[in-house]
Formats: structure tokens, sequence, C-alpha cells
């Protein structure tokens, strides 16, 4: 039995009432709209609900709330969260519901989307929450009966003498566990006895989104509410001077028009960099907004650079001859002697440029405030950051700012940056009313902190045996090259060096789904594959190869990998691929990636149709530790798949002084229904390692997996995203 | 402004706006069927998708003055209780991964099976390309449609 100290996390355990200010749930009926959409068929509404801890609510019907704590972005923890908490508490699924909890420091940790790190960092937490539930009411029970706690069995919700008759049930005990004393240590199930993780759950929200239920930023409404657009400068480089105020003022729907600025002192990682005064417009109709948006005349001032594309790609490619390596690199061996004494060296260099985020939700935020309080609520990633950014711009108490999340139309990394939310309480707080900021989607893609543009190049040398002696990777990016110096295959060869290299943009970047390492894995996984030909040797047999020496005789210490469980998803992949099979017109590349604590192989069959690429099929194998929901899981890896190489193949944000040449998705291309894989199969390597995250690992496998079909369908082979500019005669856009 | 009388989900609404507006800001804005999503603006991602007449619609490029007369539906009408065969079929596969743009899909999915009953992957392909799914949804959507042609 695994025992666990409650005081890890302890502070979550306290009763809502104990709690400061024990407002956790008070006034907030738009976020029940929230409340997943399940139906508790058996069960009558509850009269009563008792709070057992943050994370649990009893009612005396039996019924179960579980708070969801993080931000719900696509990833699916709105289910699997409370998945685990019910576990442990030992409640039938049927009789739960899911709520998503509000920003609260006191009683939550880790309140974040991003990292693939929600499950991981909360595995203990959610468990321990369902864990100290259970045993509250165990005790709650035994005291009921006079008897010891080890009389009794639980299953389900309804708690069971062991050499008895009696029962009773949750519902009825709720009311008297709330006066037990929090135990300072429970005891874990075995994972053997989970019912619940391990088992596929379907969406608590559903029945919600197949109905077009209000659940979105962009759905929220609150009475008295004004609608409110921006405008930013058209080109980073460019700062607002001046706009025609009067003029906008006097259009029909506008109800105010001004200059928002919201710079923040000693701004945070996630607040603005580039665009700090906005013009603002506040009206009732979001059309009305739109139209007057199309007549503000600005006078923009040229402050920095407005940097082009094609100097983009010069100053990468001339920042990696320089050499002017920054301290992320690592150095093993003497590389430069052994490419001297290599029989065989190869060089290739990777590229891929800017891309937009592209959540389908755009950005938006509501803000409600006062003198002396800020309400927020909205789709954001960073609830926490957001509340500290405008308790810094409002010079307003953090006590005094409340965040509450919404279902998020998507994230991706984009709504880690807290401006939209930022920019929507400054609006607010000059207007006196509450407001909805909404973006156009050609905002929201203008107005980016974008996937940086990379460029790098990876050296191998080989022996006489066709082994590799020497492997270098120099990365420069824009603004930071793409390169994680303790990752595979440093460890598996003698003489090995990396190398990032920084060169400055003004175009604002940040966090992409699988930040770096969508573009890493894509470049390495395909050298390796060029460097595995090279060498006469299976794709799969030379990694396995370079996998065995990292298992037997690692070089350096600080390799950020398990040998064993990368080759493992490599050996499973082989397996449910039939690899080594061949079938007539059917062209396969395979990749593998380590990231965000999992690991994941993939097999990418291609065909070709008409001269163009069909995938056919994508094989995928994945080491994520304990899998909570699986079907739930699978769509995480197989969304990742499609994202991956929709972005690989088609994707680009180009620049011209400074402006963003596409601005919609006329021009912005994504992955489109016939462009898409027609299968995606899934498997999870078992076993009984605490669960890592799955929203990324996904990706950044498929992007070489695909390289590599791509070139065994086409012998060309694919050193520049978007691949599809490799593929056709004419560049599709940009 | 001028007054425009519509049919939304077989009730009629009397709505004061500019004749440009799109209907899709009239239905999200001023009739609360907030179902109907706003991605794009220009009819290049489908999240607006509504159907009129039958017809699956870009409710963000048809104009409040072009929709009065028609039958207009949308994903809070489609059915009594979300179970209209492709909204029972989304479920069954767990389509919605942020969810944002399935009102949309499942819009042009059930107009697409009401002209097309039994659909093949062509016939899908051709007809959901106009709707963008950046999570990648795209494998269930498919296998939901053909689901829900079976219904």
């Amino acid at each position: 039995m695994t025992k666990i100290k409650t005081k890890y996390n302890r502070r979550s355990f306290l009763k809502v009432s104990a709690a400061a200010g024990g407002g956790m749930l008070i006034g907030f009926s738009w976020l029940t709209g929230c409340t997943s959409d399940k139906k508790i068929e058996q069960l009558a509404i509850p009269n009563e609900w008792f709070d057992i801890n943050g994370y649990i609510k009893i009612g005396d019907t039996g019924m179960v709330t579980i708070y969801s704590p993080n931000p719900e972005i696509g990833q699916n923890i709105k289910t699997s969260m409370p998945m685990i908490v019910a576990d442990e508490l030992d409640v039938d699924w049927k009789h739960v519901v899911v709520e998503q909890a509000p920003l609260n420091t006191g009683f939550y940790q880790n309140q974040f989307a991003g990292g693939s790190l929600s499950i991981k960092l909360s595995w203990n937490a959610l468990r321990m929450a369902g864990a100290t539930g259970r045993r509250m009411l165990l005790e709650a029970a035994a005291k009921e009966w006079q008897v010891n706690v080890t009389d009794l069995s639980v299953s389900k919700g309804v708690i069971k003498e062991k050499n008895g008759e009696r029962t009773i049930s949750y519902g009825d005990l709720a009311s008297k566990a709330v006066g037990i004393e929090i135990p300072e240590e429970v005891e874990l199930k075995e994972i053997s006895d989970f019912k619940l993780i391990g088992t596929s759950i379907k969406n608590v929200d559903g029945k919600k989104i197949a109905t077009g239920a209000p659940l979105f930023g962009l759905d929220f409404k609150r009475e008295g509410m004004k609608l409110a657009m921006i405008q930013h400068p058209p080109a980073f480089g460019m700062k607002l001077k001046d706009f025609n105020e009067a003029e906008i003022k006097s259009l029909p729907g506008v109800e105010d028009a001004f200059i928002i600025d919201i710079t923040i002192e000693e701004p945070a990682w996630c607040d603005e960099k580039g665009f700090l005064q906005l013009i603002a417009i506040v009206g009732n109709s979001t059309w009305q907004l739109i139209k007057a948006k199309k007549a503000i005349k600005a006078n923009w001032d040229v402050v920095s650079d407005l940097e082009n594309s094609e100097t983009h790609i010069n100053s990468l490619d001339k920042a990696l001859l320089s050499g002017n390596a920054n301290k992320n690199s690592r150095v093993d061996g003497n590389p430069e002697a052994a490419f001297k004494k290599a029989v065989k060296v190869i060089e290739r260099s990777y590229s891929a440029p800017f891309m937009a985020h592209n959540t389908m939700e755009p950005m938006n935020f509501f803000a409600n405030v006062t003198n002396t309080s800020a309400e927020l609520i909205g789709p954001t990633q960073t609830p926490e950051a957001l509340e500290k950014s405008v308790s810094k711009l409002l010079n307003l108490d953090i006590e005094h700012v409340t965040v509450n999340m919404t279902r998020i139309g998507g994230g991706f990394g984009r709504r880690l940056y807290v401006h939209f939310g930022v920019e929507a309480a400054a609006i607010s707080k000059k207007i006196g009313a509450p407001v909805k900021l909404i973006y156009t989607r050609e905002d929201d893609i203008t107005q980016g902190t974008y996937r940086p543009a990379y460029k790098s190049t990876y050296k191998a040398g080989l022996d006489e045996n066709n082994n590799l002696i020497a492997f270098t990777a120099k990365g420069a990016g824009l603004p930071e090259g793409a390169i994680f110096p303790n990752r595979f295959p440093a460890g598996t060869v003698d003489n090995y060096s990396a190398e990032q290299i920084n060169v400055k943009t003004n175009i604002t970047t940040g966090a992409w789904r699988a930040p770096k390492s969508h573009f890493t894995a894509g470049a390495e996984q395909s050298f390796l594959d060029e460097v595995a030909e090279l060498a006469g040797k299976d794709p799969i047999d030379f990694r396995l190869e370079l996998f065995n020496r990292a298992i037997n005789n690692p070089v350096g210490e600080k390799n950020d990998y398990e040998p064993e469980r990368y080759a493992g998803v490599l050996k499973l992949v082989k397996e449910k691929s039939n690899w080594g099979e061949t079938k007539p017109g059917v062209y396969r590349g395979v990749a593998a990636y380590f990231c965000h604590s999992s690991y994941v192989a993939e097999v990418v069959d291609v065909v070709l149709e008409n001269g163009k690429p069909k995938i056919k099929n994508v094989w995928c194998a994945v080491d994520c530790g304990i899998v909570v929901n699986p079907d739930g899981a699978k769509h995480q890896v197989q969304g990742s798949v499609i994202d991956g190489i929709g972005h690989a193949m088609y994707s680009q944000l180009t620049f011209d002084k400074g402006v963003p040449n596409e601005k919609n998705f006329d021009t912005y291309q994504l992955m489109r229904h016939s462009q898409a894989p027609e299968n995606i199969e899934v498997f999870f390597v078992e076993n009984e390692i605490a669960p890592t995250g799955l929203g990324e690992p996904g990706l950044p496998p498929a992007v070489a997996a695909m390289a590599n079909a791509l070139y065994r369908a086409t012998g060309k082979r694919f050193y520049k995203q978007p691949f599809i500019s490799n593929i056709v005669s004419k560049k599709v856009i940009g | 402004m001028p007054t425009f009388n519509l049919k939304i989900n077989n009730k009629t609404h009397s709505v004061e706006a500019d004749m440009d507006t799109p209907l899709l800001w009239v239905l999200r804005d001023q009739i609360d069927l907030v179902g109907t999503k706003y991605g794009c603006g220009i009819g290049q991602c489908g999240a607006c998708t509504i159907h009129v007449d039958g017809v699956a619609t870009r409710s963000c490029l048809l104009q409040i003055s072009q929709a009065e007369g028609m039958h207009i539906t949308t994903i809070e009408g489609l059915s009594e209780d979300g179970n209209h065969p492709v909204q029972k079929a989304w479920l069954e596969h767990d389509v919605p991964q942020c969810g944002y743009c399935q009102s949309g899909q499942i819009m042009t999915a059930a107009a697409l099976l009401e002209n097309n009953p039994t659909p093949s992957d062509e016939d899908i392909d051709i007809v959901m390309d106009g709707n963008i799914c950046r999570c990648g949804t795209y494998v269930r959507i498919k296998q939901a449609i053909k689901t829900a042609s079976k219904l």
C-alpha cells in the first residue's frame, strides 16, 4: 500500500469554509454553464452540498462535484483530472459532475496549461485529494457505527461493513465527513486497483460542444457588458502616434474610441513585448466595430527595423557561419579531430519559417474593472500570470483581482501570453463598465507570439565500419536557436557537440506547441535517416544501435532521456507497423522523439496520387507512463500527428517591411480534411510509471516521419518547411 | 436602422441591424445563439456554418438583408436534444478536442448527409475541406460521418 503524507499540497485539503475568504464558489452563475453536461439520471439534484476539500463537493443525494483545476484547451484534462480524483475517492463516474475551478492559488498549484504538464504535475495532488476524501468518509462511517475504519470497505460511493449488513452512501455521510479532521497521512490505491484510470471516458463537455452551448470565452455575456476591439500597429517595429479619434467616435455604433497603454513595469515573460499602445473602440455591435476599425486612419512611428523574410533567412545563414554560440552548448570528445578521421562525412541544413498559432477561437477576454477590483473571465492558459499582470497594470492588490477560466478554443501556447486579458482590463477601466474584447482573425494572426524561425546545421561522421564517430548540431533562430544539447543523440557518440545561436528580431515570438522540439525533431530525425542511409543501415536498426550504446556505455552524464524507453517505443512501432514489409507504391518514413517527459515513435505511410503525396496510415508508439484515459490519450496523439504534419507541410508566416503577409486563412494555409492521414493507429507501452504529458510529444516525430516518407516517395530530401513548396513547382503561398 | 424578420430554428425574430451585418453577428450578438462560431469572417474556416433553406452556408458571408424569408437552422436548432444522427455519432467517436470548430463541422456534415446519405471518403473530403480544425480531429470527423450515415 502506498502511503502518502497529505502535507504535500496540504492547503488543497482545507475545507472551503476554512480557507481564506471561503468565496470559492460564490456569485459565479455563468460558469455553472461550464459544469459538465452529464445527466445524472439515478440521483436527484442535491438540496445541500458539502465541501470535502478544495477538489470535492458531495451532495446529500450522493451526487459528487469534482473541480478540474487547470485550463481546458482541448487536451481533455477537464475529463482526465477529475477521473484521477474520482478513482481514489472511489465513486461511480455516473454520479460525478465536473466543474471548472476558478483560479485559486490557495487551493491549487500549477493552475496552468503548458508544457504537457497538467497531469504530470498534478498526479499526486489529484490522487491525494480523492484518497483524503475517501478516508474522511470512511472515518465518518466508522464513527457513526462505532467500528474501526479497517472493518469497512468502499466501492462506488457506498461504504459497507465487512462482516455485517450495514451500508451507507457517500451522500448520507457527506454532512458528517465535513467535521472529520483531515488525516495526516492517507493510503493511495494500488495501481492494479484503479477502476477509472486506464478506462476510456468520454469528454465531459461533449454534449455541450455538439449542441452549441455557450462554453468559450467568446460566448461569455454579462448584463451591461460592452464590446470592444483593438487596432495594433500594422508592422513590427512601428508604434502608434495618433489616430482620427473624432471621426471614429462619430461612426454608427461606436460609443467610445481611445488609446490604451498596456506597458507594465518589469514585464514578465508572458507580458506583451511588441505592441504596447493600441487603439480601442467600444460599442454594442461586433459588426459595427469591425466597420469602424476599417475606418481608422492612424499615424505610426517607425521605432525599430522593419524586417523582411529574405533578411531573416540571410541573418540565420550569417549566424550559423559566425559560430557565436551562447551558453546552451555541449562538447564531448573532439568532434573536429573525429571528422578528419571519418571515412564518410555528411552535413545538412534544415530551416523553418515563423508560424502563427491560429487557435480557432480568436483572442478575447472579459473584464470588469472598478476602482477597487478587477474581474477577468475568459480563455487563458496562465490565469495566475494574468492575475499578476492585471494587478501590476492597474496597481490593484492581487487579492482584488480574480480570474475565471472558460473552456478554451485552442491554446497551442498562444494563450500563455496574457496581453489580450490585460488589454480588456485597460479598456474596462477606461470606460468604467464591463467589456468583452474581441480580436478579428486578422488581429489574431498579425499580432502573434509566433513560433520562431529556425535554421540548423547537422554534421555526422562514420568510420570504415559505418559506425557513428562524430556528430555536431548547430542551431540558429530568431530569436533563439532550437538546440537541446543533452538530448539524443547526445550520449551515444564519443565526439559530439551542440551549439545554440540566438539572433535578434523585433518579431514577437513565444511557445508554440512542443516549442523547439517540433523543429529539432524534424531536423535531427530527418538527418539521422540520411545518416543511416549513408551507413547502409535500416533507420530503426541504426537508432537502436545508438540506444544500445547509450544503455551500455553512455557518453557523458547529463543525457536527458532514458535510452531503454526510447528504444522501447521504436521497437513497438516496428512491430505494430510491420516495419520491413514492403508494399508496392507505399513509401514509409520513421522517426522517434522524446520531449515533455514522453517517448513517441511514428511511422508514416505515403502513397502518390497524381504525383501528390497522400498519407494512408500513421503508426504511433507512445510511452507516457500510466495512461489515464486511453481513448482521450489516443486522440491527443492523433491530433498531434495531424498538427505536426499539417504545419510542416503547409504553414508559414512571412514578413514584408515588418508586416505579416498572411493575415487570414485565405493565405495562411492549415491542413484540411482531404490532406489529413486516412488512418492513425496509436499504441501505448504498458508500465506503472507515473503519467507524463501528451498534449505535445506526439507532434515532433510526425514532422520527420513525414519528411522521411516523402523522401522515399519522391527521391527528394526535405530540408525546408513548408515542405509543400518543394513538392509543387509553384510556391503555394508567400 | 432597418428591421428584419428572420426565421431561425422555427422561431421568428425581429432584429434591428445595419443591412450589411453578417448573419453570424446577428446570431451571436443579438439573438444569443452563440453556437455558431466566429473563426475568420471570410468564409475560409467553416466555424460559422448554418443551414439556409437546408444548404450549408457560411453565416459570416450572408448579410442579414439576404436572410429574410429563408429558413435558417443553427446548431441549437439542429435537433431537439442533441439527438441528430451526426451529433450522436460525434459523441460516440468523442470527436472534439478544444471543440470550437465542431458546431460548424457538424452543420456541414449534417447538410452533406441530407444530400448524400452514403458519402464516399472523397465526397466527405470535398464537402468537409471548407471546415478547418486546428486540433486535428479530421480522422474522427470522417469516422463519425460514416457512423452517422448508418444511423
